[in-house]
């Protein structure tokens, strides 16, 4: 509803910034006007370099965004269900979480060499603790008589993780999963324009060391679209499998 | 048992001195090459020599200076603009896909357009910390002014509150929590990208430290730098939450007693 507001402002931005450079003279090794932007988006989309650019970054944040969640996810769940483990763990989390992912870049270099594997790793790195902080937080938020439930079914640990835990935290896991999505991504773009000579971070990088600001600012766009995007499907994905429930937080929206 | 009763402490730090025990076993069972991970006695070594001749000292205090006066930037700049932006209804809902569009984008990709604008200096690196770590305090000081208490908008109303005395007096004080939040945010956000525009300019701190140090197959210095970066982190962190604790007591107390 009323898509024209949120757009007027981006529109009106974009064309003051197409009459600054032509009141100008001059061409510029640092800036492009919007228009020759987006003749250079739909030229690395006809070409097809932004495909595959794309691909490259996609896979290897899908790849490590997997492996993160996944192992965040079970430690979560480990820690989250027991009091002991947590309390045992809290420390040494609490020291490792806060080393910033990108300083790892060329420990990973280190052992990985160039490729998917290095940026891989990071991204791994990097989506670990949020799943494991927030798939803690969500098992911890559990409804206490569902837990009792189980304890009067004399559920196995297995059953009661598949059939009471993993059911009753999953609209919080979603979320969870969303946000370590959006630091997949930054992660993976950071990773490509400091080492990895792959992906839309090294086209960026490319871009600009061979002076060419359009296409330098259509790549900047298209990451913004893509970031936008994924989160855009991921909140709508969210909302539609939990909407029943209505306990949907959709108040943390990366 | 016994376990279970012994402080959180205690049993945090036996987790921690079990971690650095499987490190050292690790290292000393030559299971993982020195090359990848030296042996904690080597990184403790790398860290302290680092520290007592000044290198690992100077790289530490530019690092964090750089992190610091550009989150300071950015949080002046965002609670400013955030509460211009939050004040009004009609400017939120023309500024909010904006803004949106704005903060997915991650600050990273921002760098080349920096690096071709300011160059390789100390400029850059600043300004690409200020850009990246804008976005969450700007959101978060927004988010605050919309969620104020529709009852404290109408005693503004009420006592003809120009709009200057509305952001001072009501929007600014409820707003705090949402805004230290963001502000904590931004500052880890502000830690990163420090480090990566060192990496990239080269300019002089632990992100071009521990880079240099993977260069050179130094692998305790890289251990090194990573843990004070931790140390940096975990230090600001836990700082920001100490504000926001005494920052928001007053409010607590107020809202405790009598929900009313």
């Amino acid at each position: 509803m009323k898509a024209w507001r949120g757009a007027l402002v981006p529109v009106l931005l974009l064309a003051l910034a197409e009459l600054a450079f032509r009141a100008r003279s001059g061409p510029s090794d640092s800036l492009a006007p919007p228009s020759q932007a987006i003749a250079a988006l739909l030229g690395t989309l006809s070409d097809g370099s932004l495909l595959v650019g794309s691909a490259e970054t996609l896979a290897t944040l899908l790849g490590g965004l997997a492996i993160g969640s996944l192992a965040g996810l079970g430690a979560g769940l480990a820690l989250g269900s027991s009091d002991l483990l947590r309390r045992l763990t809290f420390l040494s989390i609490e020291m490792l979480r806060p080393i910033p992912s990108v300083a790892l870049l060329p420990l990973s270099l280190l052992i990985f060499g160039f490729g998917y594997g290095m940026e891989i790793a990071v991204i791994a790195f990097a989506t670990f603790w949020p799943s494991l902080i927030l798939t803690q937080s969500a098992v911890a938020q559990i409804e206490p008589r569902l837990l009792e439930v189980a304890r009067l079914l004399r559920l196995s640990r297995w059953q009661r993780a598949t059939k009471i835990v993993l059911p009753a935290a999953a609209p919080r896991l979603m979320t969870a999963l969303r946000l370590a999505a959006g630091v997949a991504l930054v992660v993976a773009v950071t990773a490509e324009i400091v080492s990895n000579p792959q992906g839309l971070g090294h086209d960026l990088m490319v871009a600009q060391e061979t002076l060419r600001p359009a296409r330098t600012l259509a790549l900047l766009f298209w990451v913004g679209l893509i970031g936008w995007g994924k989160n855009a499907v991921l909140l709508r994905l969210e909302r539609w499998l939990f909407a029943h429930r209505g306990d949907v937080d959709t108040r943390i929206a990366t | 048992m016994s376990v279970r009763r012994l402080p959180s402490s205690i049993l945090g730090g036996l987790g921690l001195a079990a971690l650095i025990l499987l490190w050292h076993g690790l290292t000393a069972s030559g299971l993982i090459s020195k090359a990848f991970l030296p042996s904690p006695a080597a990184t403790l070594d790398a860290l302290v020599g680092g520290l007592r001749t000044g290198d690992l000292k100077g790289q530490l205090a530019a690092t964090t200076l750089r992190m610091l006066n550009g989150w300071l930037f950015a949080s002046v700049a965002a609670i400013a603009l955030g509460s211009l932006i939050g004040i009004s209804d009609p400017v939120r809902v023309y500024l909010r896909p904006t803004l949106a569009f704005a903060r997915s984008l991650p600050a990273s990709a921002v760098i080349p357009i920096a690096i071709s604008l300011l160059g390789l200096g100390p400029g850059m690196v600043l300004g690409v910390v200020t850009f990246g770590s804008v976005w969450p305090t700007l959101l978060a000081t927004v988010q605050g002014f919309a969620n104020v208490e529709p009852r404290l908008q109408d005693v503004a109303r009420v006592l003809h509150l120009s709009r200057l005395q509305y952001v001072s007096k009501i929007g600014l004080p409820n707003a705090v929590p949402d805004i230290l939040a963001g502000m904590r945010l931004s500052l880890t956000i502000a830690l990163i990208l420090a480090v990566i525009g060192e990496m990239l300019s080269g300019q002089e701190g632990l992100g071009s430290a521990v880079l240099l140090a993977a260069r050179a197959f130094r692998a305790a210095d890289l251990y090194a730098g990573l843990i004070l970066l931790g140390l940096v982190g975990l230090t600001s962190s836990y700082g920001l939450i100490w504000v926001e604790r005494r920052a928001t007591r007053w409010r607590q107390a107020a809202l405790s007693p009598n929900p009313l």
